[in-house]
């Protein structure tokens, strides 16, 4: 396990291309197909940092999913350094919006998991989980069962975890979504540190705008469903981010115009609930403008 | 709760006084009063445990009383007493029986069929109900006959054990393993359907196969049902034993109950009675026990 020295990590950063490609994925029902994703090209280059945006049931979940591996694409490929996606492997690590820490594992057997399942011996493996526990700040609750842990806590453990097998690619689906703002603060930190030392592949779904930004250099903006890539914002805001850049005129400025774009697409994923017509009816004197301008 | 809770504050008040009160006046003072201190503080900690052991006793000895005064007046309301051995007359048979090694053979051989029914059922219950959750092709070639076979009460297959197996011995330990198998089954099976789905797919993205996953996720993550199953197996298991002793039994405890009734040996009965007792809520204890050690993770 030398994916903590830093002198190799720069090595690996040729490794973890990520490549989806006419993705199309839908879903067979009753009333026949759903289409959740929809034309979709995106990719990340080694050691980079991309986030993908979008409102809710977008399908940016659902393309995530088929980079793990779990769903396989209707139309398009998923590659990986040019090797097409099968199925879950240990190079794609992922972290998961509900922890999902094994609760009968210690936090220190968790991190060692993936490391057991390559056939790593217990000395080895143990040495290189306590020295990532350390990087996250962990190493006084090695010993401690999940659910005495906090949710911050919970999470580092998470992202720890899916590092340990060295993989290609990390995978973050909301990681932070259940924690609350001041955690998630200090986690985005903590990530963006770790991310820094390791320079591993990131692909990071999110619906917080400030997020993404503080987080990736690119964010990806789907539409509403059938979800496809409406706009791909780089981010040129220097590393390393510090706090203090939310308040600066650049950030506020991609801020400004990722929330229109988010806005326009939300908008239209409530359609189906509120129309002009709808509001016709409840007397609203709209004065000739269009619904989406009022609200 | 409520009244638990009124109770504790009066005690919580008192400790901090009694220890301000010793700290001046004894010259060395720290180990005694510190003792108190500690002393204060573990019955403060233990306060609800002492309760329930106090209450729980005042209740037993209630329960002898009435059924020393019940007996003793030979009360005849419904139910009749006039026959019922009276609690000093069971405690008389009971330091018999302690010495007795036939009684003790007793014991001895109903723990024994016991062990075995309910270890075979455990064996084999807990392995076919992991498999079964996993593979759907298994659950729905067994569950059908399992869902079947599953309420005929053991006592009902007595006439059909005695023809299955040689010896009385054997046919009274499968009914003792029916009567725990189903519980068992059941609880693993319930257990694998609510193994949460991400924790699989954890597992699978940090490179575990089939094998692992069942060894790491699936069993552990039944572990709690399981337990669960073995426990109401158990109880169950002992249900079915003392049927099965009592219907074709030679020896066992449950023979010992009901050959006291046919030899008017009426305080054995009632020993009989409170030994099935206490070896069935030992036997639970103990799976309650092994459960605590092999699941460190769960809050006890």
């Amino acid at each position: 396990m030398n994916l903590i020295d830093t002198k190799s990590a720069a090595a690996t950063t040729t490794k973890g291309h990520v490549d989806v490609k006419n993705f199309s994925l839908s879903y067979e029902t009753i009333d026949g197909s759903f289409e959740a994703v929809t034309d979709t090209q995106i990719h990340v280059k080694p050691g980079e940092f991309v986030s993908i945006i979008g409102p809710s049931g977008c399908g940016k979940s659902t393309l995530l999913n088929a980079v793990a591996g779990f769903l396989k694409p209707t139309t398009g490929t998923v590659t990986v350094d040019g090797e097409l996606v099968k199925g879950p492997s240990a190079e794609r690590g992922m972290v998961f919006q509900q922890y999902s820490l094994f609760p009968w594992k210690t936090v220190r057997e968790n991190v060692e998991f993936g490391m057991k399942m390559r056939g790593m011996d217990r000395s080895q493996r143990e040495r290189a989980a306590r020295t990532l526990l350390g990087l996250a700040g962990l190493e006084a609750f090695e010993k401690h069962y999940p659910d005495r842990l906090s949710g911050g806590m919970k999470q580092r453990v998470g992202i720890v975890r899916a590092l340990a097998t060295g993989p290609k690619v990390l995978l973050l689906d909301e990681p932070f979504g259940a924690l609350d703002a001041q955690t998630r603060v200090i986690m985005q930190q903590i990530l963006t540190n770790m991310w820094q030392r390791l320079k591993i592949s990131v692909l990071f779904v999110t619906h917080d705008i400030d997020e993404a930004i503080f987080l990736s250099d690119r964010v990806y903006c789907m539409t509403a469903r059938p979800g496809s890539i409406k706009a791909e914002i780089p981010i040129p805001l220097e590393r390393p981010r510090q706090q203090s850049m939310m308040m600066s005129s650049e950030f506020l400025a991609l801020r400004r115009g990722l929330m229109s774009l988010i806005r326009e697409e939300s908008l239209k994923a409530m359609g189906g609930e509120i129309t002009d017509l709808g509001m016709q009816g409840l007397n609203i004197e709209l004065q000739g403008q269009s619904l989406a301008d009022v609200l | 709760m409520s009244s638990s809770a009124l109770v504790r504050h009066p005690a919580e008040a008192e400790a901090p006084a009694a220890a301000a009160e010793q700290a001046p006046a004894v010259t060395p003072p720290h180990q005694t009063a510190t003792f108190g201190a500690m002393a204060a503080r573990w019955y403060r900690l233990n306060k609800g445990r002492l309760r329930a052991i106090a209450v729980g006793s005042i209740s037993l000895i209630v329960f002898l009383v009435a059924w020393h005064l019940l007996t003793k007046y030979r009360v005849v309301f419904f139910v009749r007493f006039t026959n019922v051995p009276s609690p000093l007359a069971v405690y008389d048979s009971f330091k018999r029986a302690i010495h007795d090694p036939m009684f003790l053979m007793h014991v001895a051989l109903s723990c024994r069929r016991i062990l075995l029914g309910f270890t075979l059922a455990a064996l084999v219950a807990v392995p076919l109900g992991l498999v079964m959750g996993r593979f759907k092709l298994i659950h729905e070639m067994i569950f059908p006959v399992s869902e079947v076979l599953r309420p005929i009460p053991a006592i009902a297959w007595v006439p059909m054990a005695i023809m299955l197996w040689p010896t009385n011995e054997q046919s009274i330990v499968f009914i003792t393993f029916l009567g725990s198998f189903f519980p068992i089954l059941v609880n693993t099976l319930h257990g694998m359907t609510l193994v949460d789905p991400v924790l699989v797919r954890a597992a699978r993205c940090l490179g575990a196969r089939e094998a692992a996953i069942f060894r790491e996720v699936y069993f552990p993550a039944s572990l709690p049902h399981i337990f669960t199953g073995l426990t109401v197996g158990m109880g169950v298991a002992w249900v079915s034993l003392i049927a099965a002793e009592m219907i074709s039994g030679q020896y066992g405890i449950g023979y010992f109950t009901w050959e006291a009734y046919s030899l008017v040996q009426y305080s054995d009965i009632a020993l009989g009675m409170i030994a099935i007792g206490v070896l069935g809520l030992t036997s639970s204890l103990l799976i309650r026990a092994i459960g605590r050690l092999v699941m460190p993770w769960g809050r006890a």
